[in-house]
């Protein structure tokens, strides 16, 4: 087979290199001496033979490269010879190459990081068989007020027996349980699931041990069943295969382990341990209702079934649940979503963005890093033109070029490799909101990417400096004076250009990031309306098997706040179901028993919050009129609330609220419920307006869960552990959970903002670097080129102070094209991130002058030092370098 | 006098793989040969013939082997494959192929 000989041929040729070049000589000469004695044969001496051999037979090194171009390693000598001349001259200016290198490093490491993390994130399928099919379903209004509203069980269950679209549709709610028991280990709370037994048929997951859940479990009264998380078996029980069928305690009651989920399976998140029945555990009344929202419900499509279709169906259905239930909140539309979307939808923005910043950040570098080759180029401009005068092509020229940004560019993105793993380790580490973080690693499409980056780079900043090297220009470069800077005025202006592009991106980077970081600072200076230092917060669920009567709910919080107020150090100590910053949380319809019916399908609804009488007091939210809750309303005799402004203002605008009463069928039944306070505004998230809130009495006794506020003189963190001490003693099997200081909660909630915003700075202040670095190195260029221009000026009678601002005008020019660059590509621009912007419109003036002040200040400053060198010249040194 | 580099490259291919179809041979003999048996017409040239045997040798059609020559040096001798045969066979019958319909051309267009 020919092609088989002619593999073993390359192969026998590379290995043998040397060997073979050797016959080729000896081959060659073999034939030459052929020649001569020929020669000699027909009468010529000896000399004259040799002479008109050699003369017939042409330039053997010729022959002898075009007998090896035949071979086919011959251009993998060429670039393995390429590479090592390469090395050797970037070897030669250490400098230069260490800061591309580094340069390189960080633009690329950082771009594979957030490439990474957007492939895993966003891009990547999640794990499940046909992942294309699951859908998560929510309810939605049709006139627009909710879009992504949680479900119903009403609703869940009248779509699920009469939906032909799905082939399965599941339900679940979160939920925190009280996990105790089995040991000496402590009790903890962990995060849980409830669902309907068919979610992981539905997802397709099998158990790793024992059984998932059948039909059977999910009835209310049967035996309790649960199924673990692969990271809770092995973190709490060790892995001992021996649980499954053992029984452990949640909230109190016990509940027998039937199996293990497999370790990949970590939806939604990680911090989900365990698994139990919805229906088992959910009252039948709360799974029959169309106004009690508060499912997730996921779907998986019939094959050939698209979104449209059952999107369709449902809405039709759900209509026609809103005709037949027309009272209340009842919704009348539904929103699907692709189940990937759903759990990527907050961060998606934010993520592109953050990418779109580094691309940036990485085109900065390249062309940095092309301005520096292009100065190196014009440095051996002469080195250049005589090689091309000896007969050298220019695409050698070009190839030595290239493969010396390629060997920057490789050794910056090997660098930048480490960097970025460095950075996802990071970045997975102090932002725990990222979805699906446990997916996030590196993966081949990472690693393509990178090297696509890397020779992308390497390709473009070798290829620029070459677009100025033209033949035309040999003679011109071969005559100049032998001054080392001899380079034209075509480099020049290239170099002006890459660094009008550069400061381009430096201004909208710069722009993105005072954006927002101007965000970041409105909300951080938002007043939620409450006592936010020194505050410190826990949460805590009470069993219901424990604490079966409202009077015994209604004991032990009073009794934990007496106690903790009791504690030295503290000021005071109250209790609310939802504190201020922790978002929505929980809201509800309500009628006011004064006011005229409302028209059909009209609600009024407010959010809803259980405090104990001394929960203003103790956050220092004033009452503006009226007082607050007393102690002696208690259980039944709990018949007063408190409202908030925001709802004073809304519900009774022109008249007094105090004495009116509203009745909330969901918390309290048809009794009507006085007001007798009215509280100041707090806000639930610090980037939404305050909403209207009822303040209910906690003393009522029908709450479980509370958080506890606890005010302190000094530093609240160092009280963490004497009030856990308190609630020991209280009660020693009750687990506390989110020990957090008011502080850490409101930043929570602004967290995002400053990550952002401090990352772009980040990019921003360091592009600003690079521009700065590359405006005075190029305005030294300059001033080194035209140093005899400026020498015979000066001695012909030029003020410096003229020279100095002519300098300074030529410097500033590419600064001045790129500010305008940046700005208008800004302008179109941002419109992008306004999603992230809080209080900051996307064109905000304030941010556009700072910025362009800032840039031009920096380039200034940048071009000082030059151009003041400029000026400083002594005439007859500059005529006399030559 | 027709110079060898107005020859076609596939012509030079054919007219080493007819010289050396008979005996092996080395490169300075093949020139020789072919300036033989064409009366001096085709003188191929250092240049052409080297890149082309190193050509014909990738391509499998001929067989390199050092041995002694007629002088006591080492030389490179080539033979021909069993796919060269063969190859030499099918251009011989282009080449006839060719040279007749241009003949005919040109004698009675």
């Amino acid at each position: 087979m020919r092609w088989v000989e002619k593999l073993r041929m390359q192969y026998q040729m590379f290995l043998h290199r040397g060997r073979e070049a050797g016959r080729l000589n000896a081959e060659l000469e073999f034939h030459l001496e052929q020649q001569i004695a020929e020669n000699q044969a027909a009468g010529m001496s000896a000399e004259e033979a040799r002479q008109a051999a050699l003369r017939s037979f042409g330039n053997p090194a010729v022959l002898r490269e075009q007998a090896r171009e035949s071979w086919s390693w011959n251009g993998l000598e060429a670039l393995a010879r390429d590479v090592r001349i390469g090395t050797r001259t970037l070897l030669r200016s250490p400098g230069f190459a260490l800061t591309a290198i580094l340069v390189m490093a960080l633009g690329i490491g950082a771009n594979v990081a957030l490439f990474t993390l957007v492939r895993s994130v966003l891009l990547r399928p999640l794990p499940f068989a046909n992942a294309n099919q699951l859908v998560e379903v929510y309810e939605a209004d049709a006139h627009g007020a909710f879009q992504d509203n949680v479900v119903a069980g009403g609703s869940y269950s009248s779509w699920r027996d009469q939906s032909g679209s799905f082939s399965q549709l599941a339900i679940k709610q979160w939920r925190d349980y009280d996990l105790s028991g089995s040991g000496n280990q402590l009790p903890e709370v962990v995060g849980a699931q409830m669902a309907s037994w068919n979610i992981f048929p539905l997802l397709g997951v099998q158990a790793a041990r024992g059984r998932l859940f059948t039909a059977d479990d999910d009835q209310p009264g049967v035996n309790a069943t649960v199924v673990l998380s692969w990271g809770l078996w092995k973190r709490r029980y060790g892995g001992d295969p021996g649980i499954v069928g053992r029984s452990i305690l949640l909230d109190a009651r016990s509940y027998t382990v039937i199996g293990i989920l497999p370790a990949w399976f970590t939806w939604p998140n990680p911090s989900v341990q365990l698994w139990t029945p919805l229906y088992h555990e959910k009252s039948p009344e709360v799974m029959q209702m169309y106004v009690a929202h508060s499912f997730d419900v996921v779907g998986r499509l019939r094959p050939g079934v698209t979104l449209e279709q059952a999107s369709g169906e449902l809405n039709a259905m759900q209509r026609e649940i809103r005709r037949v239930h027309p009272d209340g909140p009842v919704h009348d539309a539904v929103n699907l979503r692709p189940l990937l979307d759903a759990q990527t939808h907050g961060v998606k923005t934010g993520l592109y963005a953050l990418l779109g910043a580094t691309g940036c950040l990485l085109l900065i570098a390249c062309l940095n890093i092309a301005n520096l080759l292009v100065a190196r180029a014009a440095a051996r401009g002469r080195e250049g033109a005589i090689r091309t005068a000896l007969g050298g092509s220019r695409m050698r020229l070009l190839r030595e070029q290239v493969v010396e940004s390629t060997l920057l560019s490789c050794a910056g993105g090997l660098l930048g490799l480490l960097v970025a793993d460095g950075i996802v380790h990071w970045l997975i580490s102090t932002r725990e909101e990222i979805p699906r973080a446990d997916a996030i690693h590196m993966d081949w499409v990472v690693i393509a990417f990178a090297l696509a980056a890397i020779l992308g780079c390497g390709l473009l900043a070798g290829l620029i400096p070459a677009l100025t090297s033209r033949d035309t220009q040999v003679l011109t470069a071969l005559q100049e004076s032998g001054r080392s800077h001899s380079g034209g005025r075509g480099r020049a202006r290239l170099r002006q250009t890459l660094l009008a592009l550069e400061v381009g991106l430096t201004v909208v980077l710069l722009i993105g990031a005072g954006l927002l970081l101007r965000s970041y600072w409105q909300l951080h200076s938002v007043n939620l309306g409450c006592a936010t230092s020194n505050v410190l917060t826990m949460e805590l669920h009470l069993p219901k098997s424990r604490y079966r009567t409202d009077v015994s709910r209604i004991a032990f919080f009073e009794q934990l706040t007496y106690q903790a107020r009791a504690l030295p150090g503290v000021a005071d100590a109250g209790l609310s179901t939802v504190l201020p910053g922790q978002e929505a949380r929980r809201d509800d319809v309500f009628i006011i028993s004064e006011h005229p019916a409302l028209a059909q399908g009209q609600v009024l609804d407010a959010q809803t919050r259980s405090v104990d009488p001394d929960y203003f007091r103790a956050m220092e939210i004033p009452i503006v009129e009226g007082r607050a809750l007393l102690p002696s309303e208690r259980g039944p005799d709990a018949q007063e609330v408190v409202v908030s402004q925001a709802f004073v203002r809304q519900f009774f605008p022109n008249e007094d609220p105090l004495g009116r009463h509203v009745v909330t069928d969901m918390m309290f039944g048809p009794m009507p419920l006085r007001i007798v306070g009215v509280a100041a505004d707090t806000r639930y998230d610090v980037a939404a307006p305050p909403y209207p809130t009822i303040y209910y009495p906690l003393y009522a006794g029908g709450e479980l869960s509370v958080m506890l506020a606890v005010r302190s003189r000094g530093d609240a963190a160092a009280m963490a552990l004497a009030v856990q001490k308190v609630i020991a003693r209280l009660d020693a099997t009750l687990p506390v959970a989110h020990v957090l200081t008011m502080e850490q909660i409101v930043g929570h909630s602004t967290d995002d903002a400053r990550f952002g915003a401090t990352l772009l700075v980040a990019f921003a202040a360091l592009s600003l670097l690079l521009a700065m670095v590359g405006l005075f190195g190029v305005l030294s260029f300059m001033v080194a080129q035209r140093t005899t221009e400026i020498g015979i000026r000066i001695a012909l009678g030029a003020q410096r102070e003229q020279i100095m601002r002519q300098m300074l005008g030529d410097g500033l020019r590419p600064a001045l094209w790129g500010l305008v660059l940046g700005v208008a590509t800004s302008v179109g621009v941002t419109r992008l991130i306004a999603s992230l912007l809080y209080g900051t419109r996307p064109l905000d003036p304030a941010v556009f002058v700072v910025v362009s002040v800032t840039l031009l200040v920096v380039a200034i400053a940048a071009c000082l030092l030059p151009a003041w060198r400029a000026s400083r010249l002594d005439p007859m040194q500059a005529l006399r370098t030559e | 006098m027709a110079k060898p580099n107005d020859l076609v490259q596939g012509t030079l291919d054919l007219l080493i793989l007819r010289t050396i179809a008979p005996e092996p041979m080395h490169g300075w003999a093949i020139a020789k040969r072919i300036q033989q048996i064409s009366h001096e017409v085709l003188q191929v040239q250092q240049g052409s013939l080297y890149p082309a045997l190193h050509r014909l040798e990738q391509q499998g059609w001929i067989r390199a082997k050092w041995a002694e020559s007629e002088t006591g040096r080492q030389a490179k001798f080539y033979a021909l494959t069993a796919a060269g045969r063969k190859h030499l066979e099918r251009e011989t019958a282009n080449w006839n192929r060719l040279s007749a319909a241009i003949d005919l051309v040109i004698a009675g267009a």
